[in-house]
């Protein structure tokens, strides 16, 4: 498979003008919200400290953690069911669907759901299936992947969701207001909550102690799914276990501030036991997860809570939009999880980053994330997977930097160089570094020139 | 071998070296302010409206001035009588017409302006998402200050289902424009009232 080209994919993104200046404003305008929330918490450091001990903590007796967690929720009256990978995730899903004969399914939104690709492998057997978030809703009518873990349809302007919404639920052509759009997806929804045989969430969290999952959501649709329908199925990767409540205060506490800037969702809803007279089943999928576990350098990404806040900071994700990174998982955090997938696939996802380390900064459970993205820019030279380009370009850059003759040979005429080639020589194919960039102006000496003729004097 | 085992035999095979026991979880309380304005402040600022000051007595009358057009009221709590009464037997469907749902917290929680509702309290848990509308009784003496407080309350471990609600349903994805009414509830009103 030929690896996805993220450069490519960004001139595109790159190219519509109004989309790009609002993407950019729009996620940056959720990163200043979510620096003022963290300020007002005078706790907030320990709070990042407390939350990485947790997931470390738990991570390193997982298979504890899920035994117990297993053992609570059957005993609360759940049936819980164990997936290797997406297509035995998949199956599951539709035997119990099946088993109930359920042809309607109203879901929240779930990543662990769009990693397994399960949306068409439903309704190729017959299942229709509702997204009831807004954003993921509009994705799905349009029939593209979220581009933003929290935030799906981040990408589109509103005329761009008038367009889809009048092409799928006949809303009216042109009426661009947001108030009319979201109206317009509540009334077309609200049948499907009503009339659907079963229901389907993901987890932000599971609490081994008690066998509780923890969703949440600001349009209440988890709830709805959840509370409606007759039969409710959990889809949860194994990652998400933590022991106690008062743990989950930690991540509760951080998580809506650093996605949204907001002190918490507006429903934070903890699902321990089904309803008289229904039925809860939760799946608990493996898809990579233990094997990443093992990876000595990469098994910090899962402690990750899905937040989003490193992809809002990224300079590169937000002037490239999630699209284009080809993944379910896009951004800081996506470039550190993709190559674990797919490493031919993503080889080049760890390069769509400057290494400034925001990501870093921001993330709520500590992660090392740029040090992550360098770490798989190292497995991808050994493994062989940089392109030739690149390859060779290090190589030489290799050569000279290593070779303080060959390097003052080439300063002396860089400045040369950029003064008097013709710009084709900079702004080509070869060199992606100069699309939408100019060099700066050269300084007319190099520091060591003048280093030289200043000690001379002295 | 099973899927269980056998994600359980690689989770165990690959898992790192023990990290360390977690460190207590500090309660990070504070007094400087009273929690029920803090709590006032962080509703409000996420969609949620406060009722004006009323005694149990007062309730209906402010409810029929509130929501006028109201059809169909369905009351949770004893303090009103709404105009149907609500069957926890019935399908949950069966409450897409109600207009305004009416609910009692067992507590609030002042940092982030939420109440705390489980099946107890709302008898059927759809209640608080197919009416149009939400109003929630609260005794301003039944504020805990911070999440901490909140997740150390023994109800967790023994309801079926538990949700912290903090204002009315809403969105903003689209152009980040702020929606309320997105699935559930379009407003969500808080009244103080002590518990009789």
């Amino acid at each position: 498979m030929k690896p996805i080209d993220h450069a490519e994919a960004s001139s595109h993104f790159i190219e519509a003008k109004a989309h790009l200046e609002f993407h950019d404003r729009r996620l940056w305008d959720l990163r200043v919200k979510r620096d003022r929330q963290a300020h007002n918490i005078p706790e907030w450091e320990e709070l990042r400290n407390l939350a990485s001990a947790i997931k470390e903590h738990t991570l390193s007796h997982l298979g504890d953690y899920l035994e117990e967690f297993e053992a609570k929720a059957k005993s609360n009256g759940a049936q819980v069911h164990w997936a290797r990978d997406a297509s035995e995730h998949n199956q599951i899903v539709h035997d119990i669907l099946s088993a109930h004969g359920a042809k309607t399914l109203v879901k929240s939104k779930s990543m662990l759901t769009e990693e397994c690709d399960m949306r068409p492998f439903l309704e190729t057997r017959g299942v229709k299936v509702i997204e009831t978030d807004l954003g993921e809703r509009i994705q799905q009518l349009d029939d593209e992947p979220p581009s933003h873990i929290v935030v799906p349809a981040v990408h589109k302007l509103r005329g761009d969701v008038s367009d889809v919404f009048a092409r799928t639920i006949g809303s009216e052509p042109g009426n661009n207001d947001p108030h009319y759009l979201a109206e317009a997806m509540r009334r077309d929804t609200r049948p499907y909550f009503l009339g659907a045989e079963a229901g389907m969430t993901g987890a932000n969290f599971a609490i081994a102690e008690t066998g509780s999952f923890v969703v949440c959501t600001n349009e209440g649709n988890a709830d709805l799914s959840a509370n409606v329908p007759k039969l409710h199925i959990a889809c949860i990767g194994i990652e998400k276990i933590i022991p106690k409540f008062e743990h989950l205060a930690v991540f509760i506490r951080m998580l809506s501030r650093s996605a949204l800037g907001s002190p918490i969702t507006q429903y934070t809803s903890h699902f321990r036991a089904p309803r008289p007279g229904t039925e809860l089943h939760i799946v608990l999928v493996d898809n990579g997860r233990s094997q990443r576990l093992g990876m000595k350098d990469f098994w910090y990404s899962l402690k990750c809570i899905r937040c989003g806040a490193c992809m809002n900071t990224c300079p590169v994700y937000r002037r490239s939009g999630g699209l284009s990174y080809g993944a379910t998982y896009s951004g800081p955090i996506g470039i550190i999880i993709d190559p674990a997938f797919d490493i031919r696939k993503y080889s080049n996802l760890p390069y769509a980053s400057t290494l400034n380390g925001s990501c870093t900064n921001v993330c709520p459970v500590k992660i090392n994330i740029h040090d992550q993205i360098y770490k798989w820019r190292q497995v991808m030279a050994e493994r062989n997977q940089l392109p030739l380009v690149k390859k060779e370009a290090i190589r030489i850059i290799g050569k000279v930097l290593s070779d303080p003759r060959l390097y003052r040979a080439a300063i002396s005429a860089t400045g040369l160089a950029i003064e008097h080639l013709p710009r084709f020589a900079i702004y080509n194919w070869l060199n992606p570094w100069g699309r939408q960039r100019e060099v700066p102006e050269a300084p007319k000496r190099s520091f060591r020139s003048w280093y030289l003729e200043n000690r001379r004097r002295q | 071998m099973s899927s269980r085992d056998a994600i359980l035999a690689a989770v165990r095979a690959n898992q790192p070296a023990p990290a360390p026991a977690i460190p207590a979880i500090p309660l990070f309380e504070r007094t400087s302010r009273s929690f029920l304005d803090e709590f006032r402040e962080n509703l409000t600022s996420m969609g949620g409206k406060l009722a004006p000051a009323l005694d149990a007595g007062g309730l209906d009358a402010w409810l029929r001035a509130q929501f006028p057009d109201a059809a169909v009221i369905c009351s949770a709590t004893p303090e009103v009588r709404g105009t149907r009464p609500l069957d926890s037997g019935a399908p949950p469907a069966e409450l897409a017409d109600v207009d305004v749902g009416v609910v009692r917290a067992a507590f609030g929680v002042a940092e982030t302006g939420s109440v705390w509702l489980s099946e107890k309290e709302l008898q059927v848990n759809a209640l608080a998402y197919l009416a149009q509308h939400l109003v929630i009784l609260l005794d301003p003496t039944r504020i805990v200050g911070n999440l901490h407080q909140a997740y150390r309350d023994p109800r967790f471990n023994t309801a079926r289902y538990a949700v912290l609600v903090t204002g009315p349903s809403a969105t903003a994805d689209i152009e980040g424009v702020l929606i309320h009414g997105a699935q559930g509830v379009r407003s969500l009103t808080v009244a103080m009232i002590p518990l009789g």
